[in-house]
Order: structure tokens, then sequence, then C-alpha cells
């Protein structure tokens, strides 16, 4: 069970601000049912430009719902500019801490917020959009927002990126990826760099660059694939050319030849040489394909 | 507050008459059964009728049964023991909606050079047999399917999987935590090679487990360091949970058919009494063949942890199989391999009953779960008010 303050517990059960405001200055919506949590936030203002009325409707678990109660009190009486000062950290300070896993809860928030700002700015014309380019494409999170919440909540290791929006916490398939974000973002901070990638760029004899496949395809291609309900097995190893068979759905997916190409063949060239090339082995297709008929 | 517990496939009460069986056994009679002297021997024998009870209600020989610490112990020890017994063979055949002691363990072995086939399922949560038998060939070791799903409460047709499977030579194991004591067995007729069962899931304490051997498997041992269990898993035995074990099965045949009538039909009145109730809900899973304590129903656009935690607030205690509650972020496993969407993933909570639970019970959670849903779907932005 989690460990949830007296004031999470009482944000959950007796929420303040539910519900909708008709004719809303403002309207900021994020999240979605896929991802298990999702907010839309209201208000209005009043003649001073001051948020006179905040209202919010919240899909999600006991503390999406108390950071949103507390969102919509924090930000009442504020001016926009001011508004945008409180940070995911001010509504999880406010509510006595979220357990670490939750802490995503309170980013959403000030998502919310921002798209709700943005939506008044432009005039009610734009719709909260993604920006910039979508690392953890499991929850559809972007380089930027995974570099702000770094900066904003002094984040150093992939797991706590994970709790904090959510990026990597699918198939686990951007792992590599959010560090190499955390590194850049933290710099000197991050002492010990994450698990040293392996040993590309030497020289590899047979055994080392089959050892080093076989390792790539557990801990880079597999756990992607499976999120899809697939699944990939090495089956040899000829020079250059690597040797795969596609089991589960990938077997019949129509989409296989690009995973060949884009996830396999690109994760394989990244980790263990760039002159490698993937095939898929030809008697597991037709074995396949005959079964699937 | 009282509790009303509804999540017996979490675990269960410890019995009064296994609580009772086994206190001796702490401050009194601690000797070891191993021991020469009478004080310790006395103990032995009362591992052996334990040990007769369990064998009992497996319908086996005693000889056959192994205590282990718990059922992710036994789950363990059969794929591993079974693939060292077995080292030329490289392939598991298993399913997606696994308990994570045989899925974790198989996605292991992976790494290791296993190939591991994870069978899918229907919407009702159904495997394909034919599915299954395609992928029988000489490279597989060992095939491990579960008996009861404990999310869905699913009765995986096990007795004909196992002939299947034991005709090709292939060992089959199944994890059978959830449905002992629930469902008669009758191991001595069957095909089954190797069982786990758990004695926390049927009222005996939390540290004590079986796995079934059937005579002539082949099997690894997997503690070495003594002479116990035949060798095959050492260590001194854990006495009182061996005996309350004992009580436990013993207490498990005699409830049997209260199992499958009286809880049976509570059960299926909570249910129907929620989904009439309840708008916009559903029950996952084949209900046709389904453990009899068992449901899983999912509502519509609010989220389970959220159900949870307001009906904590009345004492009543269930599971969800919503990503909140994992700690992880994604929905169930068994879920997402049934595809139930995800409106309705998110929003799945569990009700598993035991012997102890009331009529009362049932009706008050009835009359409960209307307002909490209608609250939560108040709040939820997926809900025109």
């Amino acid at each position: 069970m989690w460990e949830y303050t007296d004031k999470v517990r009482d944000h959950f059960f007796n929420p303040r601000n539910v519900g909708e405001i008709e004719d809303a200055d403002g309207v900021g919506e994020v999240g979605s049912l896929a991802c298990g949590d999702a907010l839309k936030l209201m208000f209005k203002l009043d003649e001073n430009g001051r948020i006179a009325e905040a209202k919010f409707k919240t899909f999600g678990c006991a503390s999406a719902i108390a950071t949103s109660s507390v969102l919509t009190e924090l930000i009442k009486g504020k001016t926009l500019d001011e508004a945008l000062n409180v940070t995911n950290k001010d509504i999880a300070d406010y509510l006595g801490g979220l357990p670490e896993q939750k802490m995503h809860c309170s980013v959403m928030g000030r998502e919310a917020l921002e798209a709700a700002v943005e939506n008044y700015r432009t005039g009610g014309q734009k719709k909260h959009e993604l920006e910039g380019r979508i690392v953890c494409t499991c929850f559809g999170v972007t380089e930027e927002e995974i570099e702000r919440v770094i900066r904003e909540n002094d984040l150093t290791t992939v797991e706590q990126v994970t709790n904090y929006c959510k990026a990597g916490g699918g198939c686990g398939g951007c792992h590599g990826e959010i560090e190499k974000i955390i590194v850049r973002v933290q710099g000197d901070k991050v002492k010990e760099p994450p698990a040293p990638a392996p040993a590309k760029g030497k020289k590899l004899t047979n055994i080392q660059k089959i050892q080093l496949v076989q390792q790539t395809i557990n801990e880079q291609i597999r756990p992607a694939l499976r999120a899809h309900g697939g699944n990939i097995e090495l089956i040899d190893v000829e020079g250059d050319k690597v040797i795969v068979a596609f089991r589960g759905m990938c077997a019949q997916c129509k989409l296989a030849e690009f995973t060949m190409k884009d996830v396999v063949e690109a994760k394989l060239r990244e980790f263990v040489s760039d002159s490698l090339y993937v095939e898929e082995d030809s008697d597991s297709v037709q074995e396949e394909h005959q079964h699937r008929e | 507050m009282r509790t009303i517990y509804f999540d017996n496939n979490a675990t269960t009460k410890v019995a009064d008459e296994v609580f009772e069986a086994m206190q001796p056994y702490f401050c009194d009679f601690y000797g070891n059964p191993s021991s020469m002297h009478t004080f310790g021997g006395q103990v032995g024998i009362r591992i052996r009728e334990a040990r007769q009870r369990v064998a009992d209600l497996l319908g086996c020989d005693p000889g056959e049964v192994i205590f282990t610490s718990c059922g992710t112990e036994s789950d363990n020890a059969a794929i591993h023991g079974t693939l060292a017994a077995a080292p030329h063979k490289h392939t598991i055949i298993t399913t997606r909606v696994e308990h994570p002691g045989v899925l974790a363990v198989c996605r292991e072995l992976e790494n290791h050079g296993y190939t591991v086939i994870e069978l899918g399922v229907d919407k009702r949560g159904r495997l394909d047999l034919a599915e299954l038998e395609h992928h029988l060939d000489d490279d597989v070791a060992l095939v491990t399917i579960m008996s009861a799903n404990n999310e869905t409460g699913v009765v995986f047709p096990v007795e004909e999987i196992a002939e299947r499977v034991t005709d090709r030579g292939i060992v089959f194991h199944t994890d059978a935590v959830q449905i002992v004591g629930k469902v008669p067995l009758n191991l001595s007729q069957s095909r089954i090679n190797l069982l786990s069962l758990s004695g926390h899931k049927l009222h005996a304490p939390k540290g004590v487990g079986v796995l079934y051997v059937k005579k002539g498997t082949r099997l690894s041992p997997w503690l070495l360091g003594g002479h116990q269990e035949g060798g095959r898993r050492a260590g001194t035995e854990n006495v009182p949970g061996i005996v309350a074990l004992g009580k436990a099965c013993e207490l498990a045949a005699e409830g049997m058919d209260d199992e499958n009538t009286r809880v049976r039909a509570l059960r299926d009145k909570l249910e129907r009494g929620i989904l009439e109730s309840c708008p916009d809900s559903r029950v996952n899973g084949d209900t046709e063949h389904r453990l009899p304590n068992t449901t899983n129903i999912s509502f519509e656009y609010i989220e389970g942890e959220a159900i949870l935690l307001l009906l904590d607030r009345y004492g009543i205690c269930a599971s969800s199989g919503s990503a909140c509650t994992s700690g992880s972020l994604e929905p169930s496993h068994v879920l997402r391999a049934m595809g139930v969407p995800f409106t309705a993933a998110h929003g799945s909570v569990r009700f598993s009953l035991s012997r102890y639970n009331t009529e009362e019970e049932v009706d008050f959670t009835i009359e409960k779960m209307p307002e909490i849903i209608t609250r939560l779907r108040e709040l939820s932005p997926f809900v025109a008010t």
C-alpha cells in the first residue's frame, strides 16, 4: 500500500474545486486513458487578470486527484505569470510529499496549468500539443519534457525520470537515451556514468562479437518487442551478417520489415559494429507463416 | 471498523484450527526432526502426518510431496530443476498470463540461451491448445502453465494439456497455488509431473509451500546441504509451517463442497449485484471456467487505486490490476494479454472470497459500490455529467 500523507488523503477524499466552468477563459487537458491518468483544468480570470475560479476533472489514482485539487487551490488569486511559477515540486511540497513513484502526478498538474494558460493566451485556439522529439514512445514523452523534469527536480537516474514523467516506464527501450539526456543536463553531477555501453569500436573476436550481439538483443531489442507481444531469437552470425527470427506477434506483423532495419539493425550497429546487417531466418519465416495461415 | 476481506487470492487468514495445531511446535516441541533423540524424533512423526494430509488433498503418494518455503520457490525449483536434468534441451513453453514466479524465471532464462515460447490467450483469457501442440518439439524441456489465473480466476484445462505434453515425453509443470483447496485434484490419475502450491493461499501461514513431483520425473535437487526432503530440498524443516499446512489441507478437503456451493453463490451474488448497480462495468475472463471464489470486474473511465482507497474506507479489502497499484506504469500483464482495453484495464478490481465471508458482507459491498463508482465518475473528465 502507498504511504500517503494526511494532506494527500484529505485532498483525495475531499477534493476541492471539482467540476467544469462553462465560460472558462482557459482550458488545459493532459494525459490519456491509455496512460492511466488524465487531467482537465479550467480557470476563469477576474477583471484584474487574476485567477478567480479554477476547477478540475481527473481520471487517475488518489495522488492524481489530490494533486489536481491542490493545484486549483494554489493558483487561485494568482496572475497567470505568478501561477506559471508554480512548479511540480511546489505541488508535492504542499501535500507534504508524494511517494517517489507518484511524482509524475505533480508533473501532470504543472503541465495542465501550462496547457490552460497557453489555451487562454492563444485565444482558445490552441490545444496543448507535444513539442520536440518523442523519446519514450510508450508514454509519448518528449526530450524537452525529460530535460525539464531532470533540471527542475535535480534528477540523476533513469528510475527517477520514470517516476517523474513516466518516460522509460514501458518497454524500457529508451533507457539508454534517457541516460544520455541525464548526463547532458546534469554534467558533472552524475558522477558515475551509467552502465557502460558495450565495448564498441574495439576489434572483436568472433566469440566476443556473437556474445555482444546476444547481449544487445537481450538488453536493448527484446524488451522493445516484448511490449508489443513479440520476441526475437538469434539464429546465427556469419561475418557481418546477423540472422534472426521473429517470434510471437512480430512473426505476423506487417511492420516486421521496418522493425528489422529500424530497430534491430540500428541497435546492433549502435552497440556492436557499424558494419553489421541483419537478415531474417528463411526457414523460420516459412514455418511461422504456414502455421499462421 | 470491521474488515471485510475480499482479497483471498493475495493471501488468506490462518484458520483458527491451523494456528492451534502449529503452536506447540514453537516453544514446546522445538526439536529437530533429524535428531536421534525422542524429543526431536517425535516431531518427525508430525511431519510425516502432515505430508500424508497434503498427499490426501492432492490425491498422490506422500513420497511425491516436497515441502518448500513458498509457491515461488516451488516454481523456481520446478523450472530450474527440470532444465538441469535435461541439459540438451533449450526450449520452455509457458503463457503470457503466468504469475511472475514463473514468467520472470522464464524471461531470465531467455538471457541464458533458452528459447521461451509464451502462448497468448483470447479475450476471455483462454488458451489455444492447437497453438501449444504446434510448438511441441524435441527441443522442449518443459511446459509450465498455471492451473488457474490469480487475477481473473480463469481455469486452464491442465489435465488435457498434461496429456498432450507428456505424450511427447516433455515434462509438464503447473503453478496450482490458486486452485488447490478450491477444486478437487487426483494427481495419481493425472499426467501432471510437477505442481506448485502455497500454504498461505489456503489458510496456512506464509512461509510454507509444496512442490509435488510425480514419481519418475527427472528433477535436479535445488538446495544442497542436507538429506531433508529426500536430498532434493535440503534445509531443516519449517516444522510449525509444515504441521500447519497439513492441518490446512485437511480443512480444505472438508470445506471443498462449501467452497463450490456457498462461496460460489456469494461470489455470484456479489458479481451480479455490482454489475446491476454500476453502469459500464464488465467481468474480465471466462466465466464458465473459473475458480468459485474470484471475480474481476472492470469499471470504465475510472482508476482502480482510487476505487480501492474508497472501498478501504468501509473496511472492504480488494485488489486491482491498475498500473498505479502495482508501482509500475502499465496495467496488469494478464488483462493486457487478454486485450482488455485501457479504458477498462486501469479500472479493474478483483474480489476474491473465502469460506470466512458472509452474505451480509456481500450485501454491504453491493450497497456501497454504486456511490464509490459514481463519485469517481463525477471526477472523471471522460464521463459527461
